[in-house]
């Protein structure tokens, strides 16, 4: 579904993605983990094309490089963003309502219910403005506001920071149920511990560079990987 | 004063008020959705006062369709303006759009001076507008009705706009967070565009209404009504469109009223606005009904 080659990104004169090469097969999820500053959320913004990138990253074989966000976004690609990013004086209804904002078929209305049903709280305060949400209704009006578009590939960068843990387990098993009904997932997270498990595959990403890949299963059995991203002895 | 003047001055206040308000809003609007001060607006409402003037005058047009055609190739000036001049700054620091933005009014200004001249022209006013009117006392000519009434729906309109169509809420949107708009698939230059094409076309709708009400237009009218109507913006709150419409009438309220009850600073009036914004900049610089300023992400 999506193929990235030889990914470079420079901030200035920092070289914050050093050629990172990855792959997101379709109907998986894969995972992204790595340590702050590791280049994480650069990799999601250069897929976006928020950020200018080198390389080459394919949807379905069509180059995105170069192309404005909108167009991207259009082609099937959707982004909660770091920090979840809602539109605070927008309602919750109005939130979702701009992640469909491009669409012009006439199932809107029902992927709303789609929504609903998957977040019953939203539902309840749907006339509310989003900046009243609690951190963890934010974070699923982003989840839903991203799923509103339909889109091919949905990425998620750290949606469970700053969350508590119960509510981080919530958040795990809404992305898993969405990915067992078709997804495609990019998910990058901090928590790597919750990422590998529910992840097909996993990068493991360190300065810029990717330094280790393989199944999620078999990233959270790694020795090196229990020692430096799972706090293990 | 007796009660019979003190309705005259206030309905001469509340038209004033409303000339101020519909051209306080397309800063209020642009500021609100990129943090530029254009300060090429009172300019654009000068362009669409030309042309009306020369829609009625040299084109022969009846007066409705040369209004509402001079309003929409105003609006049309307003897109040409932020593609041309503003869109490619977009990423530069602000101190580039500004000075850009002085640029833009220099140039319509020089541009009049060469297409319209530099002689002050009459523009016409409508006969339905140049009523003289006597109700209980209070001495009106139409207009003074009609300015406040055309600025009602107007504004009925573009709060219908703003709060109740999907362009509205992306406007909104794109106000708040541009970068999180674009990853909702929208084309964040169309939407600002749009909104450069309403703040014109009000422009030119105050213009055109300024112009019945003070019927001398010439390339350099558009810059006090337009500084003032900024200093209406940031009385209210700049980027607060209700907060642009309530400058607007109490700057052309207090305008009025000051002059009327102390004739002896007539001759200052111009200075009582100025003197507005230096209050409201040392008391309450986020304005009536701003928020407190919160840096762009
Ligand atoms: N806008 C920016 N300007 C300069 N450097 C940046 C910018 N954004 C990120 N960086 C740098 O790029 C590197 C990768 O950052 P980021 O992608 O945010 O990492 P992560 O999401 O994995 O924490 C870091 O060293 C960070 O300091
Ligand atoms: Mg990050």
């Amino acid at each position: 579904m999506l193929k990235v080659e030889n990914l470079h990104v420079y901030y200035g004169g920092i070289h914050a993605l050093k050629g990172i090469s990855f792959e997101v097969p379709e109907g998986k999820i894969v995972t992204l983990i790595g340590a702050n500053g590791a280049g994480k959320t650069t990799t999601l913004r250069a897929i976006c094309g928020l950020v200018d990138a080198k390389g080459s990253i394919k949807l379905k074989g069509e180059e995105l490089i170069g192309k404005p966000t909108h167009e991207i976004v259009q082609k099937g690609i959707a982004m909660v963003p770091e920090g979840r990013r809602v539109f605070p004086n927008l309602t919750v209804m109005e939130n979702l309502l701009m992640g469909a904002y491009y669409r012009n078929d006439n199932s809107i209305e029902k992927d709303l219910e789609w929504i609903f049903n998957l977040f019953p709280r939203l539902q309840e305060r749907k006339w509310q403005k989003a900046g009243t949400l609690s951190g963890g209704e934010q974070q699923m009006l982003a989840l839903g506001r991203a799923l509103m578009g339909r889109p091919q590939l949905l990425m998620m960068d750290e949606p469970s920071l700053g969350l508590a843990p119960l509510l981080v387990r919530e958040v795990f098993k809404v992305i898993k149920k969405i990915n067992e009904e078709g997804k495609t997932i990019l998910l990058i997270e901090q928590n790597a511990r919750a990422a590998l498990k529910i992840a097909h595959y996993g990068y493991v990403l360190e300065t810029g560079r990717i330094v280790m890949e393989g199944p999620g299963e078999e990233l959270l059995n790694d020795d090196r990987v229990r020692r430096v991203y799972l706090g293990e002895a | 004063m007796g009660i019979v003047d003190l309705f005259q001055q206030l309905a001469n206040g509340l038209s004033l008020g409303s000339l101020y308000a519909l051209i306080a809003i397309g800063y209020t609007m642009v500021y609100g959705i990129i943090r530029l001060i254009n300060f090429a607006h009172g300019d654009v409402m000068m362009v669409g006062c030309y042309l009306a003037y020369f829609g009625v005058l040299m084109f022969r047009l009846p007066w409705q369709i040369s209004w509402i055609l001079a309003v929409l190739l105003t609006s049309l000036l307003g897109v040409s303006i932020y593609i041309g001049a503003y869109k490619p700054l977009r990423r530069a620091p602000r101190i580039s759009a500004l000075i850009t933005a002085i640029g833009v009014s220099f140039f319509l200004e020089s541009l009049g001076l060469v297409i319209f001249g530099g002689r002050p022209k009459a523009f016409p006013r409508p006969p339905a507008f140049d009523i003289g009117l006597n109700i209980g006392g209070v001495y009106l000519v139409s207009f003074t009705l009609w300015i406040p009434l055309i600025t009602a729906i107007l504004l009925v309109g573009l709060v219908y706009l703003i709060y109740k169509t999907k362009i509205g809420m992306a406007m909104r949107s794109v106000a708040t967070d541009i970068e999180t708009t674009s990853l909702m698939g929208v084309d964040v230059d169309k939407v600002i565009s749009f909104t450069f094409a309403i703040g014109s076309a009000l422009a030119a709708a105050g213009g055109i209404m300024w112009a019945i009400k003070f019927p001398q237009i010439n390339p350099y009218m558009g810059i006090m009504p337009g500084l003032k109507a900024f200093i209406a913006a940031v009385f209210g709150g700049i980027g607060n469109i209700f907060g642009a419409m309530l400058g607007g009438f109490l700057l052309g309220m207090i305008e009025i009223l000051v002059v009327a009850f102390m004739p002896s600073i007539a001759g200052y009036r111009d200075a009582i606005a100025f003197g507005i914004l230096i209050v409201v900049l040392l008391f309450k610089p986020t304005g009536l009904l701003g928020e407190p300023l919160k840096e762009k992400v």
